[in-house]
């Protein structure tokens, strides 16, 4: 007898970028633009504040949705920095990872059957989340000429008004692209007429470059049927410390805490307290890491121009989406399977990413500047033979 | 400011060409160049080095901090003082310090008996001197803001979602 999974297991394919992990494990000399991660540590006090609550032997669990001070220091920084105002006591919960926070609203709000929009290309966890959830995906495809913003048009092209939730990420992962109020403004309108649920992952929230990040749950009639999603992973620096959070109102909070509570309990100790420091002691090093990070935007960017590979300006997280070469006649998938093989360099081919990356490639700058450059040397002499 | 983000650029890496500092901070190349020109000619930027990891090499250097205490007449400054070590080549660094001692002085040489011999007969009769303390270099773990070490620690997953 063997253990079958259950169907809506099967359904989920294995995802994309791992043929490529794969091949880029095979040899030693690959240089990694396909990392969504950051290459600088977690900022030194953050780390000595988890080493500090491990000394004192601070190693049970906290309360199902985080520690209560973390949970104000949430609180205070959601307020401060994006305008959006939550009680720390009802509307907010602690997960470990934004991913957790993601999951949890999926399980929390979708019913078999619902059908779930989302503005792609986008984070390729999302659909699986739908679809381990028993929902529908519905793909509302952003394109590159409208510099990979979600519009109006776009989800009523796709039928969005008719769905239950749409999921949306600004700063993007995988295109860079960041959302204005001005633009944001008739998504809102769009969401309260057609009575949508709304998930926005703004973990990349602070890795905004030019303006400030605007959150859609600030506009009129948001607040009550917005979930926002954020963590400490990027920002931070603290990927391998897994903590997020979901601010939303108590109701929502409650029923994501009725599953977290069974499932996680409570995020990680350890992790809750480099947080807590991390969000008041570390405004300085965000700072430092934010600037690296626009440099080599605007480094890697003026690259691509320059070798052929058209690239819109991303104004956010850590990612460009270049094209492929217009003298490249197949996917971006062989692109960047054979940019691996002969050069040496990983990039993340577009599709995984749903419908809309097709023909691009996920390029994260989140590699020293050295690298980088020998990266698009790489690239530039690879374009060039072909 | 496009100074400022020049002068942080080159002090991470003095290396990086006109054109990478023109990309990296979005001003055009020949700002860039005229920005350099203007730091140099101004004396804000003072000159160009390597920083190098002697152990890495089969070769032997000695570097050796070195704690001065003087004492001051009408006629003499630290300024004077300052100029008179300044010139020696030995002398690599020279700062006025606060503290239990006066001159924080930098000094390299090829073996302990040169550098040894060059604070006993060049620095120490200096008459305004009253003592030196030597501390030999040992291990250098970082210099201007780089550390030494393999350097190979990215233990990320070569591709993450």
């Amino acid at each position: 007898m063997t253990i079958e999974p259950a169907r809506r297991v099967q359904a989920v394919p294995p995802s994309g970028i791992r043929k490529f992990f794969e091949i880029a494990e095979e040899r030693d000399d690959v240089i990694s633009l396909g990392v969504g991660e950051p290459d600088f540590s977690t900022p030194w006090a953050a780390r000595d504040a988890a080493i500090a609550s491990l000394e004192r032997g601070r190693t049970s669990y906290t309360a199902n949705r985080g520690m209560r001070e973390l949970r104000e220091a949430i609180a205070a920084y959601s307020r401060e920095r994006f305008d959006l105002a939550y009680d720390p006591d009802e509307e907010i919960i602690v997960t470990a990872g934004a991913s957790e926070a993601v999951d949890l609203a999926f399980r929390a709000f979708v019913n078999p059957g619902d059908t779930v929009a989302i503005a792609q290309p986008a984070y390729i966890s999302y659909e699986p989340g739908v679809l381990f959830a028993g929902g529908e995906v519905l793909p509302v495809v952003t394109r590159e000429e409208d510099e990979f913003r979600l519009t109006v048009d776009a989800l009523e092209t796709a039928g969005a008004a008719d769905a239950d939730v749409l999921v949306m990420c600004y700063p993007n992962n995988p295109t860079g692209a960041v959302m204005t109020r001005a633009e944001l403004e008739p998504i809102a309108e769009f969401a309260v007429s057609h009575d949508l649920t709304v998930f926005t992952d703004e973990i990349y929230a602070e890795l905004t470059y030019e303006g400030e990040h605007t959150s859609i749950a600030t506009f009129d009639g948001m607040r009550e049927r917005t979930v926002v999603f954020n963590g400490f992973s990027k920002a931070y620096a603290m990927t391998g410390l897994r903590l997020g959070y979901a601010l939303a109102p108590a109701t929502a909070i409650g029923a994501m805490n009725r599953i977290h509570q069974y499932g996680m309990l409570s995020a990680p100790t350890t992790a809750q307290y480099a947080a807590l420091e991390a969000l008041t002691a570390c405004d300085d090093d965000v700072e430092e890491m934010v600037a690296q990070y626009d440099r080599r935007r605007r480094f890697v960017r003026s690259r691509f121009e320059e070798i052929g590979m058209p690239c819109f300006e991303a104004r956010g997280a850590f990612y460009l989406f270049p094209e492929v070469p217009p003298n490249w006649a197949g996917t971006a998938d062989e692109f960047a399977e054979s940019l691996l093989r002969e050069q040496g360099v990983a990039v993340v081919p577009g599709d995984v990413f749903g419908e809309g990356g097709e023909g691009h490639l996920r390029v994260s700058y989140a590699t020293g500047l050295e690298e980088l450059r020998e990266a698009l040397r790489r690239i530039e002499a690879f374009v060039g033979e072909l | 400011m496009s100074q400022r983000e020049v002068l942080e650029l080159l002090r991470e890496n003095a290396r990086y060409d006109v054109a990478d500092i023109a990309r990296m901070t979005g001003l055009d190349a020949d700002e860039v160049e005229a920005t350099i020109e203007e730091l140099e000619s101004a004396g804000v930027i003072r000159g160009y080095r390597a920083v190098v990891d002697w152990d890495k090499l089969e070769r032997e250097r000695v570097r050796a901090e070195v704690e001065l205490n003087v004492t001051l007449d009408r006629e003499t400054s630290y300024g004077d003082i300052a100029s008179r070590l300044a010139k020696f080549p030995e002398v690599k660094a020279l700062r006025l310090v606060s503290g239990d001692y006066d001159f924080d002085m930098e000094v390299e040489g090829d073996s302990i008996r040169e550098v040894s011999q060059f604070i006993s007969e060049k620095v120490a009769p200096v008459p305004e001197i009253t003592q030196t303390v030597t501390h030999y270099v040992m291990t250098s773990y970082k210099e201007s803001g780089i550390e030494f070490g393999d350097g190979d620690d990215d233990d990320r997953l070569s591709i993450s979602p």
